[in-house]
Order: structure tokens, then C-alpha cells, then sequence
């Protein structure tokens, strides 16, 4: 079941469309946002609301880099690794999340805190290595500032 | 020298009144007292060619859209789906001048009688995304947006689409069907957006750094857009630099500074101890550019010359320390990942590509293997795929086969890479 503050905001998604199923990615944005990640159940009541069937919007959602079709972290990690942040050792800041996480790209760790994901371009290679954790940007990264920036995250 | 996109930014971000105070809006005002068709022909005059990569004459596009009394609705979608690796100019103007962007926006939606205009922002430019919405807020106060603006009789609404994730969204009918809520894939052309794009509705793609253009091309005129620039393609660009380079950044410079200058004068050369090697010229899909092309201007006519592209403009420099396989090998794999599957030569073609080219880079690449990939550089190209994805994707790996090919054959002869 959607809550009713889900489907207020999906609501609003649905008036800046022509068509009901134009809103469908938004809707699932609006339902991860609040669960963190969408569950077969969340598809298909989005998908009932939004008038595709659920396979309809499944090959939309799976289609979609930040659409989580499975549980994530409280936190997610996306480190660019793209061609600006590989020249600048990017791989050894992935070296050191590994280490200290101990997990690998695409696995989250055991106390659910964090998920580790490799991200395509960033946008701020000026500013390469960069890294967003949630919605928080970090840029000019090295080794040595991980440590303090994932303590804030609990 | 004017720099009429960045001259908002040392004061950024403004309120709109500080905006309006600045001589923004003027544009907007200026352009209703006009006839859409006007518009069209002052930007087709001022020569702006589109800022997303592809040069095509953005007045000339608008000048495709059916202007006749049933062609409502009409759309416009300002392309801000930054995924091109090594781009950044965009976010710069999105966050430096969200004011000046809308306004764009909003002029050009009205040179082609748009009823309602989206802001594609891609999925990480949360700043971006935070300017822009308190832009358009801002204008719908000021009847900048919405119904009957300023009593022009014209109507526009305007919205913000965040997208998803997903480096297709960036061609534009990839854009298109991604804001019907579709997978980002390509669509056969024609029939071209301008004349059935949303819904089957004509529709104006517009990059960011194009609409930004377009305010001061009204309020200031053709000709004097036309000498902002050192050749004939008119404006100033938003050049950006990065990379192992002193001081990584962008600038605005007139169309057709040379990348020596943005190199040397505005990127301070190559960090300490560093030569430069060659430089991708626009993101990740142009080619290779070496030594021999530092007095290239830089526009889209002097870089179609030497075989590589504008692009962005935002330049990702190789520096001799670090691998160009290596460099290839990085490039192509995010290629290969951001292939929608929907033709053969790409879906296949691409991780067959950087297969090898991480082989070479292993120290596991075989005698054929360059041989093999100049192959794929012929059956990935232009005419062989649906979209310009794989075609693109080959151009860096082509002019690597041809400014590097020691360095390709010495992983393969030395079983290793020279640079690890």
C-alpha cells in the first residue's frame, strides 16, 4: 500500500504530464525516497496508479541507474570512476572504501550501514576524485579524507 | 572582454530581484514585443550553434516547428542530462546562473510557442536541481512563467524532470522517451522531434549552454553576439579543462580560442613534472588530440577539420604518466555499460572491445588484438548501429589506434603495462 503521503506526491508528478504512465519513474523515485528501495509490492501499486501493467514498469525501473530493485544500505556510496577520476587515482580510493568497508562494489555491508557502488561521470571532474554519498557531494578526494567523511554517516 | 554567461557568477547565486537589478529579464520583455518568427531569424542571424555537442543552428531548429494554430500543444525540454564523461559546463551554469538559464528557457520556448518546457537535469546535480527549482519558483512569482506572462498573451509552464540514470537520456529522443516514462531508448529517424517528439508532439531539444545564449543575443543584438566570437561561429563558449593539469577549471573565452591557450594561460600548463600527451576535446566520445593541434581553434568547424569534434568543449588532458590502454580501456567500458542493447554491433561489439583492451592492460593481450579492435573501430561506425552511441564510442579508441599505437603494441610485445 502506497501511504498517503506517497501518493500526494505522486499526485503532483502525475499533473506535469500529458500522460498518467509518463509519471511512472517519477512515482518510483517518490516511493524509494521514502523506503529506501522498491519492493515488488511498491512496483506493482505504482504501477496500478500510474496505468501500466507491472512488467510495463518493471522494464522501465530496471532500465534506470538509481532505481533499487533490491534492499540497499542506509547509506549508498557512488564513487565516479569515470575517465577524469581514473587519471586521477580514483582506484585507489575504491581500494580504500573496499578495505574499510569490507565489501566490494555492489554489496552492502553487514550492519546495513553503507552500500558500495561504482558511478559513471560525477560532473565535477575540475574537482576529480569525487564521490556522493545520499545526496552529498564530495570532491578532491584522497585517501586520507574517507575516514572523517564516512564517520558522519551512522 | 564580455563574458555575458559568467558575469553573474562572482555574485552567484542571485535572488531574482538581484538578477532583475543586473539587467536580467530584459531579454524576456524585449523578446514578447515580438513576433516568435523574429526571434528566430535574430538567433539564426547571430550564427549560435547548439552547446550540446552536436553545432546544429539553433535558431534554424527552433525555424523546423510547425507555427500553425493547431500544432498545440508544442513542448520544449532543456537538455541539462550531463552524462558525457569529462563534462562539467553545464552544472557550472546551472549553479553559477539558474536566473539566467530559466530565462533562456523561457525565451526560447516562446520563440517556437512551447505551452510547456521541462528541465531534464541528470541524476547527481542536486545543487543544480535546488537553483534551478528556486529560478522557476522565483518566475512564476514575477508572471515570468505561467498564464497570460506579463500580459503578452502568451502561456508557458514550466517543470524540473530529474532523471533516473542513464547516459542514453542525454540524445535527444532518448530524452524524450525517458520523460514519457520509457526506457531511454533511441528512436528511428526521422520523423525528427521538431515535428513529433512528446507524445507525438513537435518538440525543442535545447541544450543548457544554448538557452543561456539566448537573453543577451535579444537584448544585445545578432551582430554584437556575432563579435563576441574569433571566428564565424558566434558567442563565447564555456571551455573546461581536467585532468593532471595545474589549475583544473573552466573558463569563458570567445568561440574559437585555440586549446593551447586553455591549456597554457587559463589550466597552467601541465602539473609539475607532467608532459602533456594529447587531450579528449569534448567528453568522452570525441577523438584524440595531440601536440600538433595546440593552435586549433576551437569551434565546431576548426575541430570538424581535424578529425575530432568540439563536443562539450570541456577537455580531459593524458598526461605521459599515466596509460593511454589504460585511459581506452576506462573510456570503452563505460561505453560498454551504457549500451541500451538494442542494436547488435554495440550490445556485443563493446564489451568485445573492452575485453581486450583490459586484456592488453592485464599483460594477457595477443598478437591480432590491435588488429582486431581497428576492425571494431569499422563495424561499430557511423551507419552500422541505430544510434551515434557505438560510433562515438569509437572515435577516442580510433585516434588512440593511430596517435598511440606504440603504446598498444608495447602491452602486447612486453605481456605487460609499461605504466604499472
Amino acid at each position: 500500500m502506497l501511504t498517503n503521503e506517497e501518493q500526494k506526491e505522486i499526485a503532483i508528478e502525475l499533473g506535469k504530464y500529458q500522460q498518467k504512465s509518463a509519471a511512472g519513474l517519477e512515482a518510483l523515485k517518490v516511493v524509494q525516497k521514502h523506503r529506501g528501495w522498491i519492493s515488488d509490492e511498491s512496483l506493482n501499486d505504482v504501477a496500478q496508479m500510474v496505468g501500466l501493467t507491472d512488467n510495463e514498469l518493471d522494464s522501465v525501473a530496471t532500465s534506470y541507474n538509481h532505481i533499487f530493485r533490491k534492499p540497499v544500505g542506509r547509506h549508498v556510496i557512488y564513487l565516479c570512476d569515470s575517465v577524469t577520476c581514473w587519471i586521477k587515482g580514483y582506484e585507489n580510493i575504491l581500494e580504500h572504501l573496499t578495505g574499510k568497508l569490507g565489501i566490494s562494489p555492489g554489496q552492502t555491508t553487514a550492519d546495513n550501514r553503507f552500500t558500495l557502488l561504482v558511478s559513471s561521470c560525477l560532473g565535477v571532474c575540475e574537482k576529480a576524485p569525487a564521490m556522493i554519498i545520499d545526496n552529498d557531494l564530495y570532491v578532491n578526494l584522497d585517501c586520507s579524507k574517507i575516514d572523517d567523511i564516512l564517520s558522519k554517516y551512522t | 572582454m564580455e563574458k555575458p554567461l559568467t558575469r553573474n557568477f562572482a555574485v552567484a547565486p542571485l535572488s531574482l530581484a538581484e538578477y532583475e537589478k543586473r539587467g536580467g529579464y530584459e531579454g524576456l520583455r524585449k523578446a514578447l514585443k515580438m513576433p516568435p518568427k523574429e526571434l528566430q531569424r535574430l538567433v539564426i542571424e547571430a550564427n549560435l550553434l547548439g552547446r550540446g555537442g552536436a553545432g546544429f543552428p539553433a535558431g534554424k531548429k527552433w525555424s523546423f516547428v510547425s507555427m500553425d494554430k493547431d500544432s498545440h500543444p508544442k513542448f520544449m525540454a532543456v537538455n541539462a542530462d550531463e552524462m558525457e564523461p569529462g563534462s562539467f559546463k553545464d552544472r557550472v551554469l546551472m549553479e553559477g546562473d539558474a536566473n539566467l538559464v530559466v530565462e533562456g528557457a523561457i525565451i526560447s520556448s516562446y520563440a517556437v510557442e512551447a505551452d510547456v518546457a521541462y528541465m531534464f537535469i541528470r541524476w547527481g546535480y542536486n545543487l543544480s536541481v535546488e537553483r534551478v527549482e528556486k529560478a522557476i519558483a522565483q518566475a512564476y512569482e514575477k508572471n515570468y512563467l505561467g498564464k497570460n506572462i506579463m500580459g503578452s498573451g502568451y502561456s508557458l509552464e514550466m517543470y524540473i524532470h530529474t532523471s533516473a540514470g542513464r547516459y542514453m537520456c542525454g540524445e535527444e529522443a532518448s530524452l524524450i522517451n525517458a520523460l514519457e516514462g520509457k526506457r531511454a531508448l533511441p528512436r528511428a529517424k526521422p520523423p525528427y522531434s521538431v515535428a513529433c517528439g512528446l507524445w507525438g508532439r513537435p518538440t525543442v531539444v535545447n541544450n543548457v549552454e544554448t538557452v543561456a545564449n539566448i537573453p543577451h543575443i535579444i537584448v544585445n543584438g545578432p551582430e554584437w553576439f556575432r563579435k563576441l566570437s574569433l571566428t564565424a561561429e558566434g558567442g563565447t563558449k564555456i571551455y573546461g579543462m581536467s585532468g593532471k593539469v595545474k589549475r583544473p577549471g573552466f573558463w569563458e573565452l570567445p568561440m574559437g580560442t585555440t586549446i593551447g591557450e586553455v591549456l597554457q594561460e587559463h589550466a597552467g600548463g601541465m602539473s609539475d613534472g607532467l608532459k602533456f600527451c594529447g587531450l579528449l576535446p569534448g567528453g568522452a566520445s570525441t577523438s584524440f588530440l595531440t601536440e600538433e593541434h595546440l593552435n586549433v581553434k576551437m569551434d565546431f568547424a576548426s575541430m570538424a577539420k581535424t578529425g575530432s569534434g568540439l563536443g562539450t568543449g570541456t577537455m580531459t588532458v593524458l598526461d605521459d604518466k599515466t596509460c593511454p590502454v589504460g585511459m581506452l580501456n576506462n573510456l570503452e567500458s563505460f561505453f560498454a555499460r551504457s549500451s541500451c542493447g538494442w542494436c547488435t554491433p554495440c550490445r556485443e561489439g563493446l564489451p568485445w572491445v573492452a575485453n581486450i583492451l583490459e586484456s592488453m592492460e592485464k599483460g594477457t593481450g595477443k598478437p591480432g588484438d590491435i588488429e582486431l579492435l581497428e576492425e571494431h573501430t569499422f563495424l561499430l561506425g557511423s551507419g552500422h548501429t541505430f544510434c551515434a552511441l557505438a560510433p562515438c564510442a569509437m572515435n577516442p579508441l580510433r585516434s588512440a589506434l593511430k596517435y598511440f599505437r606504440n603504446d598498444f603494441e608495447r602491452h602486447i610485445t612486453e605481456h605487460r603495462c609499461p605504466w604499472k
